[in-house]
């Protein structure tokens, strides 16, 4: 029930995402003429912000920097993490101490600050700033996957494999890899959320997208300081944020514990 | 065995120390990452005359090699020292100091206010497991761990301060209560997240000793529920508290956005006007006291962790 729920705010979210053109075509026009309206002025049934333009197609069309950026996170934190999780977890010895003392220097700061100085010192941008993310996200994969290819290592289906005379490699991503597949599915929704709410904390503060680009992180920014004549400007994107983190969790709660069950039941 | 204990949190104590020598380099290297010459960045955007640009140099260490700059730099910040803010051109150690106050009052009232709140929520869900009250707070706890702090923060400005007016929009205050008064707002939206956090980890906690062995052998003794509970909220706190002191970190995240949203003058605010600005001895000094309160509580933690639990005590020998 609360996974088929979640599963249709994301599915709106994404359509929006992928139709931005179709469904919110005036989402970047400036009326800096009527400026700042409150819900329903002139047929805006959420108002606009300081340059006119309408909150709910900027709404709309934020959905897609809301979407696209995280899921690259989370996808590009995953390779790394099954790359040197896998290896790091297989192999031991020397690869495993850097792969865990490069996850300990990372996790020895909150992510999000660590984006904040190396996003604001590096440069901004959207990309520049998911890829910084990338780097901060996979030690926390590192170690997911790591452990999970410690437990099956020293299985009997490993050992028989490595007696056959298998290629190291061949047992690494063939073997190995298809059993770590839920746990790494899992984490992966979990993480997307996380990315989500690091993106639009850094647009937030200027440091994400362009200056005018739609994205609820800086929707939130301008709205800070159009609270008093059209709060919506800032209500409605932060609804959204809160919505959208909330069903993908919900969604990654539900598949973790879907796929634990499975586990038991083998 | 005091004696390998004792080895053990040496060695704990090392890597910790290992770990922030590695940090302090890599803040250090913050200079050289952004783009541009470091001596013209070290200036900012003040106009520049060679003659000026050579005495930065001159002054910095700049035309020694990378290694003895960063023992130069880092000996300086072992006293307390450094170095001079581009953006205001005054010490960084006194600017930090000034603005440490607001944060400790904000961040620690978080603290209390969801530890206050999350501890006998998650005890109270875990007890009602599966029954509506447990579904309503995992819910709610869900929620507050996908919510940004400052979306939760900018949705309370509106209801609260502009809507019914009952807290101040922005700013400080005059006076203690007045002070504490205007932190309301900015605790709570901090609290909302961390709290929810909170609840999750007692409520796991605590099923986790509620199915024990232990726990159906009182039962079946006879004991009352109390004393039943007695038993497994003692075991349960272990690994509760210990979790709290990591939780410093997310804090330490938290605090900036916060701090933006309701125009504190913080170490996050500080932290967020610097990065804007590239105001990069003061980010390296703020980046650098934050991984040392994060390590020092991490080693603390683990250490207690230590004194309290003899059987973490037994594993950490044997290893």
């Amino acid at each position: 029930m609360v996974a088929i729920l979640s599963a249709v705010v994301l599915a709106a979210v994404a359509v929006c995402a992928a139709g931005r053109e179709l469904l919110a075509p005036h989402a970047l026009d400036q009326d800096v003429y009527l400026g700042v309206v409150g819900a329903g002025v002139e047929g805006h049934l959420f108002g606009t912000d300081q340059l006119g333009r309408d909150i709910l197609q900027l709404s709309l069309a934020g959905a897609r920097s809301a979407l696209a950026g995280p899921i690259v996170v989370a996808v590009g934190s995953m390779v790394i993490g099954v790359m040197l999780g896998t290896f790091a977890g297989y192999r031991g010895g020397v690869v495993d101490m850097l792969a865990g003392r490069y996850a300990d220097l990372l996790l020895a700061l909150p992510s999000v600050l660590l984006a904040i100085v190396v996003a604001g010192i590096v440069g901004r941008g959207y990309w520049i700033t998911v890829a910084v993310l990338i780097v901060l996200f996979s030690p926390s994969d590192v170690r997911l996957v790591r452990g999970a290819v410690m437990e099956q290592t020293p299985r009997p289906y490993i050992e028989s494999a490595r007696i056959l005379g298998i290629r190291p490699m061949r047992i690494m991503f063939r073997h190995i890899a298809p059993n770590i597949v839920p746990i790494v599915v899992a984490n992966l929704l979990l993480n997307v959320a996380f990315a989500l709410v690091a993106l639009s904390s850094l647009s937030y503060l200027g440091l994400g997208v362009p200056p005018g680009a739609p994205d609820w992180g800086r929707q939130l920014a301008d709205g800070r300081a159009l609270l008093g004549d059209n709060p919506l400007a800032a209500v409605v994107p932060g609804v959204l944020i809160i919505l959208t983190a909330t069903a993908v969790n919900l969604l990654g709660d539900w598949l973790s514990e879907l796929l634990d069950r499975r586990v038991v039941a083998r | 065995m005091n004696g390998t204990v004792l080895a053990f949190a040496l060695r704990r104590a090392a890597a910790t120390l290992a770990l922030l020598l590695a940090l302090s380099l890599l803040v250090f290297a913050l200079l050289y990452l952004a783009p541009g010459d470091v001596a013209r960045n070290l200036l900012g955007t003040r106009n520049v005359t060679p003659e000026a640009l050579a005495g930065i140099r001159e002054l910095h260490h700049l035309d020694e090699p990378f290694l003895a700059q960063y023992w130069w730099w880092l000996s300086h910040a072992m006293t307390g020292d450094f170095g001079t803010s581009i953006r205001t051109g005054g010490q960084v150690g006194p600017l930090l100091l000034d603005r440490t106050g607001i944060t400790a009052a904000t961040a620690g009232l978080a603290f209390l206010l969801s530890v206050l709140a999350g501890v006998p929520a998650g005890i109270a869900a875990a007890l009602r497991r599966g029954r509506p009250l447990d579904r309503m707070l995992v819910a709610a706890s869900v929620v507050g761990v996908s919510a940004p702090g400052f979306a939760v923060g900018l949705i309370l400005l509106y209801v609260f301060a502009l809507g019914l007016g009952w807290f101040p929009v922005y700013g400080t205050g005059e006076g203690f209560l007045d002070a504490l008064w205007h932190l309301v707002l900015p605790a709570v939206a901090l609290a909302f997240g961390l709290g929810a956090f909170v609840v999750k980890l007692t409520r796991a906690a605590v099923i986790r000793e509620l199915d024990q062995d232990y726990v159906t052998f009182a039962r079946g003794r006879g004991l009352s529920e109390r004393r039943v509970l007695r038993l497994v909220l003692r075991n349960a706190a272990i690994p509760i508290v210990t979790s709290l002191g990591l939780m410093v970190a997310y804090l330490f995240g938290g605090t900036v956005l916060i701090e933006v949203t309701f125009a504190l003058p913080g170490l996050g605010s500080l932290m967020e006007e610097s990065v804007l600005f590239k105001d990069i001895p003061v980010v390296q000094a703020l980046t650098l006291v934050v991984a040392l309160v994060v390590s020092a509580t991490a080693l603390a933690v683990d250490l207690s962790y230590l004194a309290i639990d003899p059987r973490v005590r037994a594993r950490a020998v044997r290893r």
